[in-house]
């Protein structure tokens, strides 16, 4: 059977300073792809991953036990690759072959080609579903898998994404848990001014979902969240974490509506890393 | 219904929906099997497998992009998921969908459109596929099956389940003459001939095939011999059977329900023109959408008919 890694708060925190450091440093060597989008989910993958949440072993990786972690947001494949790679899927040194010809780490998830990436993504609103499918196989064969499914603040302006809140809380999936990557960016601009997506979590309460808003770069608040989350029965939940674009690297932070798929230039890596400042 | 059949007998049938619906419930004691429908089940029949199987069957209500997705996630978990609407909202409506978590993944995901083509009638042009076989083949990795009548529908339908990987099937809404009353040899990707002849041969699917017969009947007694091929698979295309009908026929006639691009008589060209040039003739709908109107009366205005098949069976025969 597939189980939980639980690491200790400091190690939580060196992990998530190498998850960082991964991003900054695929992205910059490919020339392109999305550390900004990356950076914002890193304390919420981390916990998933190393903090007692996700059971899965990486040398099983189709396990039909394994609790499962769907990536919608695609564009966050750096970020994705890079827990992966910690939690023991492949070499960390793989990391820097991001977006290489021949590289099955592609610039979007690709399911068929690398172990632990749970759908392909990058056409966005579509990972919900997919969540739900597993859910319902879930409920069918009588395991217990969770289900988790990360998507965008601004990815939620798809209609898929309503169509499937309206299926998964009409129909009390509580073995799947949406977690709403709230960084408030978009790629020309601010979610506010594109598409305001407030009252958010009565949007979500009135498709029937439980909801719990934290903050999405506290490790403590994370873990609270998917401890509320396998507690809640007869009911599927969202998570809205609240984040920073491009967090924990100040040039982006600075301009988090700016930055939306470039990597960080070469020149600028070095102080971006030092910031990070992760021991590997 | 008529098709336009004036020469031949041939006895009415099944819905291919019908024959569908009753053998998806026939093969519902694999567990692996489960139904997502988008809440149009008394019209695909897949309520047979609901009253049978309930615990398998999921209602995603009227939204066919998440109905693709959840089908995605199940196939993902080892299950048979199909997958069932009319084809236009499938196809069309889902297409994103089908592409990024069906297709592009080659999840084991089956896809059964019903009331496709223009023979619905009444409904009229919002509720007619004439592009989802072009949209069906497009996709990498799919088998795209358009059965002709019943029996064939059924062995189809056993088929599709069978076969590793996507599968899309066409079903029509009408009742349909049986054009296989002894049985159907059903293999995907190997085409049927259902009556000899070297002068011209005629390529059809779906409901094209008796009219296929109805015109092969009419051209006897002109003297000229047609072959009959049911192409039930356009995709993968039977290369060979098209081969030989080059080489050993006059020219060769393509009749589909369907658009004029990226359908049955595209393909058959495109392994006509690597393979064996030969003369071509097309019978399609064209470049056009339908309108409502009685079924026979709809075929006839955009030239889905026996005739119609016999003409362009002289066109090839004339050059």
């Amino acid at each position: 059977m597939p189980s939980a890694r639980s690491e200790d708060r400091t190690e939580l925190e060196a992990i998530a300073k190498r998850l960082r450091n991964h991003i900054v440093t695929a992205t910059t060597k490919a020339g392109s792809g999305h550390p900004s989008t990356s950076l914002s989910m890193v304390e919420i993958i981390t916990t998933l991953y190393f903090g007692g949440v996700l059971r899965y072993d990486p040398k099983s990786p189709h396990d039909p036990d394994r609790d499962r972690f769907i990536l919608s947001k695609g564009h966050g494949a750096p970020g994705l690759y890079a827990v992966l790679a910690e939690a023991g899927y492949f070499p960390v040194g793989d990391l820097i072959t991001l977006r290489e010809m021949g590289s099955p780490l592609e610039g979007h998830p690709n399911m068929c080609r690398l172990p632990g990436v749970e759908a392909s993504t990058g056409s966005l609103g579509q990972g919900y579903s997919i969540g739900i499918g597993h859910a319902l196989a879930g409920k069918l064969d009588g395991r217990d898998y969770r289900v988790y499914v990360m998507i965008g603040d601004g990815e939620s302006e798809q209609g898929q994404v309503w169509e499937a809140a309206m299926y998964a809380g009409n129909h009390g999936l509580d073995n799947l848990t949406l977690i709403i990557d709230r960084n408030g960016n978009q790629q020309t601009g601010r979610v506010d001014d594109i598409q305001p997506l407030d009252p958010l979590e009565d949007k979500l309460r009135s498709f029937g979902l439980a909801v719990k808003t934290i903050d999405g770069h506290s490790l403590d608040e994370v873990a609270g969240a998917f401890e509320w989350a396998r507690s809640t029965t007869g009911t599927a939940q969202a998570v809205v974490a609240n984040t920073i674009k491009g967090k924990g690297v100040s040039l982006l932070e600075a301009g988090q509506d700016k930055w939306h798929g470039k990597p960080i230039p070469p020149d600028e890596e070095a102080k971006a890393l030092q910031e990070i400042g992760a021991s590997l | 219904m008529s098709f336009g059949l004036t020469r031949i007998q041939l006895e009415e049938g099944a819905a291919t929906r019908e024959a569908f619906g009753e053998t998806l419930a026939d093969l519902g004691s694999d567990e692996r099997i489960v139904v997502v429908d988008g809440d149009v089940n008394n019209s695909t029949f897949t309520n047979h497998f609901m009253e049978r199987y309930p615990d398998r069957f999921f209602n995603a209500g009227i939204a066919e992009s998440n109905m693709v997705g959840i089908a995605a996630g199940l196939a993902a978990c080892g299950k048979i998921p199909v997958a069932a609407s009319f084809s236009t909202f499938i196809m069309s409506n889902a297409f994103d969908q089908i592409r990024m978590s069906v297709a592009f993944p080659n999840q084991n995901v089956k896809l059964v459109g019903t009331h496709a083509g223009i023979s619905i009638g009444e409904d009229g042009p919002s509720q007619m596929a004439i592009e989802d076989v072009a949209l069906a083949c497009s996709l990498p990795g799919f088998a795209v099956l358009v059965p002709a009548d019943g029996p064939s529908a059924a062995a189809a339908t056993r088929a599709m389940i069978e076969h590793e990987g996507p599968v899309f099937m066409r079903c029509g809404r009408p009742k349909v003459p049986v054009v296989y009353p002894d049985g159907v040899d059903f293999h995907i990707g190997k085409a049927n001939t259902l009556r000899d002849g070297d002068d011209v041969a005629i390529i059809a699917n779906g409901i094209m095939v008796a009219m296929a017969l109805d015109a092969a009947e009419g051209l006897a007694t002109e003297g000229v011999q047609a072959r009959v091929i049911d192409m039930h698979t356009v995709k993968p295309i039977d290369i060979e059977i098209i081969e030989r009908a080059a080489n050993e026929t006059g020219g060769i006639v393509v009749a589909e329900e369907h658009l004029a691009y990226g359908g049955l008589g595209a393909t058959v060209a495109m392994v006509v023109a690597e393979r064996k040039p030969t003369r071509l003739a097309f019978v399609n709908i064209g470049d056009t959408y339908a309108t409502s109107g009685k079924p026979d009366e709809i075929l006839e205005h955009y030239g889905l008919t026996p005739e119609a098949i016999t003409d362009a069976a002289r066109r090839v025969l004339k050059d």
